[in-house]
């Protein structure tokens, strides 16, 4: 089934995330950050943040859940088998931190196919507890075309 | 926010501390575990040259967190990251031995704007290839 680009504009479900100290973490040890900011709570607040601060791209972790409703969406015909990340983008309103409880709606920003390349572009906006913007995150998905 | 870095400090053309970030097997499966992506093309040997790559490759968002670690080292508060964009143009190798794959990141400002804001590029090779493509930050100075 092609990409279903009718469905550019589609809004999935609010998926809601509470951000804990020890997931960032994890987090910072998996990609071997030893940033003080990220593990120490005085270190962070001396930096003027609530809590300890996550790294820029632990909002991946955050709007996981809501980017896989859309690529799982049996209307929109993404073949993930044959998926690569094209690009990623994270636009910021303020840094997340722990103890926020957060809310991420994901739409379908924009599908098309180029050369039976179907791409996608998935947009997820993150909120606080009181509805203020964190994050938004844009991923752009290529299912290569099939051969031959 | 409380970057150390002033906006005094820099003008375009001002060079970050470069890094270099050694990715092995290991790393993959611990990023695979932080970030929930399981994607078997990043652990699996198998799987990855089935569906075409010559060995199992990182994850694209592995790699975008170990660059952006030359700008939050370097400004001093990872808070201060307000925008961070890449493309992803070729894979990152990672064959199954202790060496891994090492990617050397470098990143320079480019332009200053509003507000004691800055944007960077960074530059992200593997074995002398360009891993990420117009990979860009924004930053907010003191």
């Amino acid at each position: 089934m092609p990409l279903n680009v009718d469905l550019v504009g589609k809004q999935y479900p609010p998926q809601v995330y509470e951000v804990g100290r020890e997931k960032i973490r994890e987090f910072a040890d998996a990609v071997g950050d030893d940033n003080p900011a990220y593990r120490d709570v005085d270190a962070a607040r001396s930096l003027g943040h609530a809590d300890l601060v996550a790294p820029p791209t632990f909002a991946v972790v955050v709007t996981r859940g809501p980017q896989i409703s859309v690529i799982d969406d049996p209307e929109l015909g993404l073949d993930f088998s044959r998926v690569v990340h094209g690009d990623q983008k994270f636009h910021f309103s303020r840094p997340i931190v722990a103890g926020d409880v957060l809310t991420t709606t994901s739409t379908v920003n924009s599908a098309r196919t180029v050369a039976g390349n179907d791409i996608l572009n998935i947009r997820s906006d993150v909120a606080d507890s009181v509805g203020a913007p964190v994050v938004s995150v844009f991923a752009t998905l290529v299912a290569r075309a099939v051969e031959g | 926010m409380t970057a150390t870095v002033q906006v005094s400090d820099v003008e375009v053309g001002t060079e970050l501390p470069a890094q270099g970030f050694q990715l092995r097997r290991l790393d993959l499966v611990k990023y695979a575990g932080a970030s929930g992506d399981f994607n078997v093309i990043h652990w699996n040997e198998r799987v990855a040259t089935d569906v075409g790559l010559p060995d199992v490759i990182a994850h694209g968002m592995l790699t975008m967190a170990e660059a952006i670690r030359v700008v939050t080292d370097w400004c001093g508060d990872p808070g201060a990251v307000v925008e961070y964009s890449t493309k992803f143009t070729k894979p990152v190798l990672v064959p199954d031995d202790d060496e891994g794959a090492t990617v050397e990141v470098s990143g320079k400002v480019i332009e200053l704007l509003e507000g004691g804001r800055v944007k960077i590029e960074l530059v992200a090779l593997c074995e002398g290839v360009k891993v990420l493509g117009m990979a860009r930050a924004v930053v907010q100075l003191s």
